[in-house]
């Protein structure tokens, strides 16, 4: 059954798109990750215009972070205060963000804007996280190996502006959020993604927050970044698909719960390096369009359109 | 002298000895949500007020349909540094976003091209492209000639049009799903020897309609609402999703 979508100006088979919903929402539900990431490229090889792709899933972001946040608000593992510290930069890095995207896209370099964003950041992600998972398999074979420190505590808590985190059970400066939160900002204009998969390492490794209310905070922050980005999209490119993001929702709503059950059956570990090897997959395919040469050299771009 | 006399003369006559009665399926397209595609049959007939003309060669029918022109631009990538960049592009200034043409035989044999020129009648013609500054900017609108007629948006149907008796005329077009809103221009052209004798033209209006229409209204025209409104949905969808979930757990 086709489904002519308005904004993106083309027609789509109905249960391709909520089958790529419902993949994701069972990876997410799995790993505990948005899923932006790969909902982003896999619009892309299904031949949604790139500007679509990447505005409309931010707004599939909002719903699937919207449901995992009241879940983590009635477990009391949010920390609002460094959540609106963190938001308050991905404001601003998200709006620096959507600068650069419309440069480029007047330039006509979006395509390849992205592309090295995902396969530079999926490529470090999936590598550190295959590294990591695959040591703590190693270690838990092994016991007795000492957990490494962490060493930059030292230079976050010499930074002024301290500011009290009691949720996190924090005292640093606001700078080293302020800045993560910049990051991510960026990450979700350009990308199309939350950014979970950026900001939940940097809040464990970089600020030292508690793991439990890592991911409950980090969606707090998702939400209202990738709610602004939709919004920036929508009224300066028009790319926001409706059409399209309800059935990702759906897709991804139904497939989350899944993914949920799917998840609880297997250990952590080896969880972490399905995640990392899927990660690493993606950024692959990504990276071998870059270098690969394309079977036509040329593209177009009509005016008005992308 | 006597010769340029005749020529005038001859010219002086109607032209129109011959000329074209038109039909067609729909008079407009209506892209809806479960838009496929469409099918428009493009038929009419020759209408003489004298005996066919033969010896002046044979009679042709030629059917274009043009979609509204856009300017394109192409880019070409080139490998730098390892990857493959877009790196030079040619501002196309006019190419049709759908282009069709039917015959009702061998192109050279129904239009001859100096007609083609004049009325601008096949695909290559129907693109102009000036002040390129790149050499070889031929190349780029032959990529946009391929790219297009790749996604059906170019489509040369050569021998298409069913001409029955040098009267009857039909033929169909398949629009795909692809399509851009706006008015298409169906033009009919009646050849003799690869001359045009006679020429008509009509407008079939291509629109969203129903929920196509509003949303692409909304999104165009007031955005922030229409951001608002997909914000809206997907909290709603979330919140949903959290209660449906905690039904099932129960």
């Amino acid at each position: 059954m086709q489904l002519y979508l308005p904004i993106a100006e083309v027609s789509v088979n109905i249960f391709l798109i909520l089958g790529l919903g419902g993949l994701v929402g069972v990876l997410s539900g799995m790993f505990g990750v948005g899923g932006g990431f790969l909902i982003t490229p896999l619009l892309f090889f299904v031949g949604i215009p790139p500007a679509v792709a990447v505005a409309t899933s931010t707004n599939q972001i909002v719903a699937s972070s919207f449901s995992a946040l009241l879940a983590h608000l009635k477990r009391r593992t949010v920390d609002l205060r460094m959540g609106t510290v963190l938001l308050i930069g991905g404001l601003a890095g998200s709006t620096l963000g959507l600068v650069i995207f419309n440069h480029l896209r007047s330039l006509g370099q979006v395509d390849l804007l992205v592309s090295l964003f995902y396969v530079v950041f999926l490529g470090i992600i999936g590598a550190l996280m295959l590294v990591e998972s695959l040591n703590a398999l190693l270690k838990a074979r092994k016991p007795g190996g000492a957990r490494k420190t962490r060493k930059h505590h030292y230079w976050v808590h010499n930074l002024p502006l301290k500011i009290k985190f009691r949720v996190s059970g924090l005292y640093i400066s606001v700078i080293p959020p302020l800045i993560v939160g910049v990051l991510v900002g960026i990450l979700s204009a350009i990308m199309g993604v939350g950014g979970g998969f950026i900001m939940v390492p940097a809040m464990i490794y970089l600020l030292g927050m508690p793991t439990k209310v890592v991911i409950g905070t980090s969606l707090f922050q998702i939400i209202f970044v990738t709610a602004y980005t939709t919004m920036l999209h929508a009224t300066t490119n028009y790319t926001v698909d409706i059409m399209l993001a309800l059935l990702l929702i759906v897709g991804g709503v139904i497939g989350a719960q899944v993914g949920t059950r799917i998840g609880m059956k297997l250990k952590a570990e080896s969880l972490r390096i399905l995640l990392a090897l899927l990660v690493l997959l993606v950024c692959g395919k990504l990276g071998l369009d870059l270098l690969l040469q394309p079977s036509e050299l040329y593209s177009l771009k009509a005016a008005g359109a992308l | 002298m006597i010769r340029v006399i005749l020529a005038l003369l001859l010219l002086a006559v109607p032209v129109h000895s011959e000329t074209i009665v038109l039909g067609l399926s729909q008079d407009s397209v209506s892209i809806t949500a479960s838009f496929d595609g469409s099918d428009i049959l493009i038929f009419g007939a020759v209408s003489r007020d004298a005996p066919e003309p033969l010896e002046k060669g044979k009679l042709g029918v030629i059917i274009a349909v043009s979609g509204p022109d856009q300017s394109v631009l192409v880019y070409r990538k080139a490998r730098r540094m390892g990857i493959w960049v877009n790196t030079s592009e040619v501002a196309v200034d006019s190419a049709p976003s759908f282009y069709a043409v039917a015959t009702s035989g061998p192109l050279q044999d129904v239009l001859s091209d100096t007609e083609d020129l004049r009325n601008r009648i096949t695909i290559p013609r129907a693109i102009r492209s000036v002040g390129a500054d790149v050499s070889d900017s031929d190349v780029f609108t032959q990529a946009l000639i391929r790219i297009r007629a790749k996604d059906s948006l170019f489509q040369m149907n050569s021998g298409a049009v069913d001409l029955e008796q040098d009267t009857l005329f039909r033929t169909s077009f398949r629009l795909p799903a692809n399509l851009i809103e706006g008015d298409y221009l169906a033009r009919i052209f009646l050849t003799r020897g690869g001359t045009v004798i006679d020429s008509h033209s009509t407008v079939i209006p291509v629109q969203k309609v129903g929920l196509e229409r509003w949303l692409y209204n909304l999104a165009h025209l007031q955005p922030f609402l229409y951001g608002l409104l997909s914000l809206i949905i997907a909290v709603a969808a979330g919140w949903a999703a959290s209660v449906g979930a905690a039904a099932l757990k129960r």
